[in-house]
Order: C-alpha cells, then sequence, then structure tokens
C-alpha cells in the first residue's frame, strides 16, 4: 500500500488538510530542484508532486510553461525525474511522491518500464494530466502491476457518471480540478470546487485533493473544510523562480502555506 | 507501441489503433456534447440543407476538376486533373469545415468561437464563417508563421478576428494548438473550438473529414463523367491531413485507386529540419490524440521545418496513420525547393498559383506522373492558392 492514505489519514487527524506542494523537476536545474524537493519535505510537505516536464504541457498556465522549458533546457529527462525521485526518497522516507506529468514522455520510456522503475525509485502513485480512465486500460495495467497508486481528475464538468467511473479507477487519492481552466494562482476558491467536493464524497472514500488555482495560506485553510488535501502549483513555482531556486526559500515558503502570513495574497 | 488494448477497452473514435481521446478532464464532457450535437445534426435533414445551401451558394461548391493539359503534355505521361479547391471563398479547402462547425457551434448556443492557425487559410476561413454568422472570434497563431503569412494575418483583422500571437516553443502551428486548447479548457461552457484539421481528440478527426468528404465526392463523379472510370492516383499534400483525406475518403474503397499523401521534407532528413512524420515519427501522443509524432528519444516533441506552414506541424491526424500502417495509402515527401518548382511550373504552364502547402502535392506530380502511362489518370488536389505566399515565392524566386 501506497504511503497515501496514511498521509492524509494523519493530516485529518491533525485538523488539517494534506499540504501538497508541486514543483517542476529539474526547474531551475536537476541538482537545485533535488534541494528544493528536500527541503519542501523538511518543512512538512505532506506529499510532493514532482513535475515531469514536456514540451507542450497543454494543461498548464504560463508559470509552469516556462518551469518545463527551463527544466528541458537544464537537460531534464524522465530518466532523471526517477532518478531525483529515488534521491527524495532516500532523504525523506516518509514523504508521498507523486509523479505528475503528460502521457508522451511515459509513452516513449515504456509503460511498464516507467511504472517498475518510478515503484523502485519510491514513488506512491502517478498522474497523467491528459489521460481519462478510458484510455487508461494499459496504464492502469502497469500501475497495478507496480503496486502504485493512478491518481485521476476530476473536473468542474465532469457529469456524475464520470465522477463515479474516475473515483473507480483511482487510487490513493483524487485531485479534483477546482476551476475550468489551466493551472495557474488566483485570488480566490471557486464555490464550484465546494460543489464538486460535495458531488464526489458519496460516490468514493478515497481522499480528495483540490487543486488549480490555490496559492496562499487562506485558501488552503479555506480548502481545509471541504476537501482533504491543498494542491499548491504555480504560487510555489514562480515564487522559487523569483528566489532563484533556493532550498531555503522553498522551506519558508511552505512554513508560511502551514501558519498564514509570508503568502501575499496577490500572488 | 501499439495501444493494442486500449482499442478493446471501449475507447471512442479510433482508427486501428490510432485516435483516441488524450485531454485534461475538464474537455471531457465538451467533448461529448461536440460529439453528441454532431451526430445529431448528421441526421438533420434542415442542417444538412442549410450546410449544403452555403457550401453552393456562398462557398461555390461544386469546384471544378481542371485538366492540367499543358502539364500534361509537357511530362508526357499521365493526364492530371486538378481539383480546384483553391477556387472556394477565402482560397482554400478549410471553408468547408468551418461551415460545418459554425453551424454546430450555433446549434450547440456557443457564440465565441476560437481557433487555431498555420498558414492563415483555416484562421481566414473561420473569421469568415463568424462574420456572417455572427460569432464573437479568436484565432491563436504562431509568431513565425504570423511574420511569414501576414496577408492572412491582416485578412482575418479585417472580418473582425482577433489574432492571438503565440510565443511559446518554434512559434508555429503546434504551439498555436497548444494555446487554443487552453483557452478552449478555460471558456470550454461559452465557446467552441472550431479545429481546422483531422487532428485533435474524438469527434474532430471524424467530423472534418466529413466536412471535407465533399471534395473527393465530387471528384469521383467529375472524374467518371469526364472519362468513363477512376483515376489511378489521388495525390494530396499532408499537414494535418484535411484536405488529403477529404479528397481519398469517397475512393478508400475503390482498391484499384492509389492514395499519395504528401508530407513536407523541409531542407533536410535531421529531426527539426522537416515535417515527415512518416518518415522520421513513430506513434505517440499529442494534442489529444494518438498518432506518428516527430518527437526525440525521451518523448519531447520534436521542432519542424517547412516553407509551408500548412504542413509545419510534429503530427498527423489519426486516420492517416492507420491508411499508412495497412498499406492502403502511400505517403512520400517533398521538400522546400521541390514545392516551390512545382509551383512555378503549374503558374507557367497553366496559368495558376497554387498555395505552397498544394504545391507539395504538385512536386509529387511532377516526379511521378511521366513514368505513368497516357491513358493513366491523377488527381491532385489543389487545396489552396497561393495568393498569401507571394511573399515568399517573391524572395525566394526574386520574382
Amino acid at each position: 500500500m501506497s504511503r497515501f492514505p496514511g498521509l492524509f489519514a494523519r493530516a485529518r487527524a491533525a485538523g488539517r488538510c494534506a499540504l501538497i506542494p508541486y514543483i517542476t523537476a529539474g526547474d531551475p536545474t536537476p541538482e537545485a530542484s533535488l534541494e528544493i524537493a528536500l527541503a519542501l519535505a523538511r518543512a512538512g510537505a505532506d506529499i510532493i508532486e514532482l513535475g515531469i516536464p514536456f514540451s507542450d504541457p497543454v494543461a498548464d498556465g504560463p508559470v509552469i510553461q516556462a518551469a518545463s522549458e527551463r527544466a528541458l533546457r537544464a537537460g531534464m529527462t524522465l530518466a532523471r525525474v526517477l532518478a531525483m525521485a529515488a534521491r527524495l526518497r532516500e532523504r525523506a522516507p516518509a514523504t508521498g511522491i507523486l509523479l505528475f506529468g503528460y502521457f508522451n514522455p511515459v509513452l516513449r520510456h515504456g509503460l511498464e518500464s516507467f511504472t517498475r522503475e518510478a515503484a523502485r525509485a519510491g514513488a506512491d502513485g502517478c498522474l497523467i494530466t491528459d489521460l481519462i480512465p478510458e484510455e487508461a486500460a494499459d496504464y492502469r495495467a502497469a500501475m497495478d502491476a507496480a503496486g502504485l497508486d493512478p491518481v485521476f481528475l476530476a473536473a468542474p464538468t465532469s457529469p456524475d457518471s464520470r465522477l463515479a467511473a474516475i473515483s473507480q479507477a483511482s487510487r490513493g487519492f483524487i485531485y479534483a480540478v477546482s476551476r475550468t481552466g489551466v493551472t495557474g494562482a488566483r485570488a480566490s476558491v471557486p464555490a464550484g470546487a465546494r460543489v464538486l467536493v460535495n458531488r464526489l464524497r458519496p460516490l468514493t472514500r478515497l481522499p480528495i485533493a483540490l487543486g488549480f488555482g490555490i496559492s496562499t495560506a487562506a485558501q488552503v485553510r479555506e480548502v481545509a473544510e471541504f476537501a482533504d488535501g491543498a494542491v499548491v502549483g504555480t504560487a510555489l513555482v514562480a515564487a522559487l523562480h523569483q528566489a532563484g531556486g533556493s532550498a531555503a526559500a522553498a522551506e519558508q515558503l511552505i512554513h508560511g502555506l502551514q501558519s498564514g502570513g509570508l503568502q501575499s495574497d496577490s500572488k | 507501441m501499439k495501444l493494442t488494448a486500449q482499442e478493446k477497452s471501449g475507447s471512442v473514435g479510433r482508427f486501428g489503433p490510432y485516435g483516441g481521446r488524450y485531454v485534461p478532464e475538464t474537455l471531457v464532457a465538451p467533448l461529448d456534447e461536440l460529439a453528441a450535437a454532431y451526430q445529431a445534426a448528421r441526421q438533420d435533414p434542415a442542417f444538412q440543407a442549410e450546410l449544403r445551401d452555403l457550401l453552393e451558394n456562398y462557398a461555390g461548391r461544386p469546384t471544378p476538376l481542371t485538366p492540367a493539359r499543358r502539364l500534361s503534355a509537357e511530362l508526357g505521361g499521365a493526364q492530371i486533373y486538378l481539383k480546384r479547391e483553391d477556387l472556394l471563398h477565402t482560397g482554400a479547402h478549410k471553408i468547408n469545415n468551418c461551415l460545418g462547425q459554425g453551424l454546430l457551434a450555433r446549434r450547440m448556443g456557443k457564440r465565441r468561437i476560437i481557433a487555431e492557425t498555420g498558414a492563415g487559410q483555416h484562421g481566414v476561413a473561420t473569421a469568415t464563417v463568424c462574420a456572417l454568422l455572427g460569432f464573437e472570434c479568436v484565432v491563436y497563431m504562431g509568431e513565425t508563421d504570423m511574420e511569414r503569412q501576414a496577408l492572412n494575418v491582416a485578412r482575418m483583422r479585417l472580418l473582425g478576428a482577433e489574432v492571438r500571437g503565440v510565443s511559446s516553443g518554434s512559434r508555429t502551428l503546434k504551439d498555436a494548438i497548444n494555446e487554443a486548447m487552453r483557452d478552449w479548457v478555460t471558456h470550454c461552457e461559452t465557446t467552441h473550438y472550431l479545429l481546422g484539421s483531422v487532428l485533435g481528440a474524438h469527434p474532430y478527426p471524424e467530423m472534418v473529414r466529413d466536412f471535407h468528404a465533399c471534395i473527393g465526392q465530387e471528384a469521383r463523379r467529375q472524374y467518371l463523367e469526364l472519362t468513363g472510370r477512376l483515376p489511378q492516383t489521388l495525390i494530396a499534400c499532408v499537414g494535418g491531413g484535411s484536405n488529403a483525406i477529404g479528397l481519398f475518403y469517397a475512393f478508400i474503397n475503390d482498391a484499384q485507386v492509389e492514395l499519395i499523401g504528401v508530407e513536407a521534407g523541409g531542407r533536410g532528413t535531421a529531426l527539426g529540419e522537416h515535417a515527415a512524420r512518416f518518415q522520421g515519427g513513430r506513434p505517440g501522443v499529442l494534442q489529444g490524440t494518438y498518432s506518428y509524432l516527430l518527437q526525440d528519444d525521451d518523448g519531447q516533441i520534436a521542432l519542424t521545418h517547412s516553407v509551408s506552414a500548412g504542413l509545419d506541424y510534429a503530427s498527423i491526424g489519426p486516420e492517416h496513420a492507420e491508411l499508412h500502417d495497412r498499406g492502403r495509402a502511400l505517403y512520400t515527401r517533398a521538400g522546400d525547393r521541390e514545392a516551390l518548382a512545382a509551383c512555378q511550373k503549374l503558374a507557367r504552364t497553366e496559368g495558376i498559383i497554387a498555395a505552397l502547402e498544394s504545391s507539395h502535392a504538385l512536386a509529387e506530380v511532377l516526379r511521378r506522373a511521366p513514368s505513368m502511362p497516357r491513358e493513366a489518370g491523377i488527381i491532385v488536389n489543389l487545396s489552396g492558392r497561393g495568393d498569401k505566399d507571394m511573399e515568399i515565392l517573391r524572395r525566394e524566386m526574386a520574382l
């Protein structure tokens, strides 16, 4: 079993939601992003989403697109993301690791070898942004064989029949998308996010994490009222970029999201 | 790799192992809505009648099948016939699909239209249909393409469309599609994405093919009327592949008719120098569909090059991938220089200036016709006219 259920249970017991920072692996360099990931883990991130850079990230806004470009320019490859996950796992044995990416690099690597190597590296699960359950038969079989949790997206546009299928196909947790659109920091958590999570609840016993647009400690607290986890991506990637990819900044940013105060609402 | 298990998994919109739906979850509901609206529309006589009326009285269908007598005589082999999509309103075949999807958008109650464009022909056709139907129109176009097809940018703006330049990646068609997909995922409840080729997630490849199938249906009837038999060979250029599948589709069951698609050979055979997916690509997933794809060893999408913006794309429609694999169609390549030479040859023998895209198909005609018997016939799809390319032609040929 992956670390995910225990991590969500631990956060729930502490009266908070799981904090799930996203970084693009390899941004600004493979070495610096490993240090950033380790700092996130040290600071108490429950699950780290390690983004696999891709040349054509259609689900991402400009901030994460730029991070992906920086990582690719710095020589990041899928094999190096897996090596980075392994080193993160060695030094952060309790932190959840979710590999997050697009399907083509995974296909090119080979589904079986990708899932086998991801499991060996110590990842707990994967989320492939452009893979829906209907297209994921081979992927799910490979994930099962490797003992990895497949996490699928649920969207505000998904009808209940799809939410049921997404719940069935997911393991570990479900990633609910707070709004229609690409990744990117927003000023508020939309009302539809709570509606989506409430629609999912009767369909699944899995924890539900909310992502897309969450950027401040206040928003994380708001999300904790109705969801089990909050993903912070763009705001973190942008702040780390501004801080020159410093690991110390990563640690501070996580502390800020946990307690409130360091993140400005304008991000 | 082949996704054989996925074929059996009940996923929709497959051509053999190719096609499918590889999109973020948010887009599945709009794609389902579009597929359902399209299924209803294709069975609705009122929709079909309105589309037919617009194709005939607005766009100018049927287009002629012109015998290229001087060119055929000069080459000394097969008789060459030009399917004159260049004579359609807006100057290319693209209007067929735009009228169809425009009526569909109106039927779905979506009044904001977005589109991508490479050469600008699809963008112009989209802007045209939006003006005709009273829709808001935003067209995404790579900045490289905006430079080399500046005239089409001006045309779109004159028609009332907003043209948004895309500065990511290679700043060409692929990057314009990325931006259009990002817009659609954000505004899908009010917006129809009027995709311009047989690409993307289901139902686009099938729907866009159907809207262009009139090209081949007319050509088949016209050729039979003129000659009493079927042509030996069809030739069309293939970017995404909409004009090619439009010509081929009515002939797919005529096993004796040879189907030839011509990809952009660009300026060399190294990755990044061309857009010949069947020469240097392997199957993968880009922008919603599983098809042949120019990519590096790590699965990153390769840059492409062609003198013709409309062919300058890293992937190819999934139905072409299936036609390729089962050997029903043959795919060749023509380079930048060959296409330019073919454009000049047609201009000087027939008095027709073809688009650079269509000139790639003509280059294959010039290679192939001389060794074919004089009683054999070739239909080449003249998918667009060359007005938009005059700046490139002037520079390249020192006119």
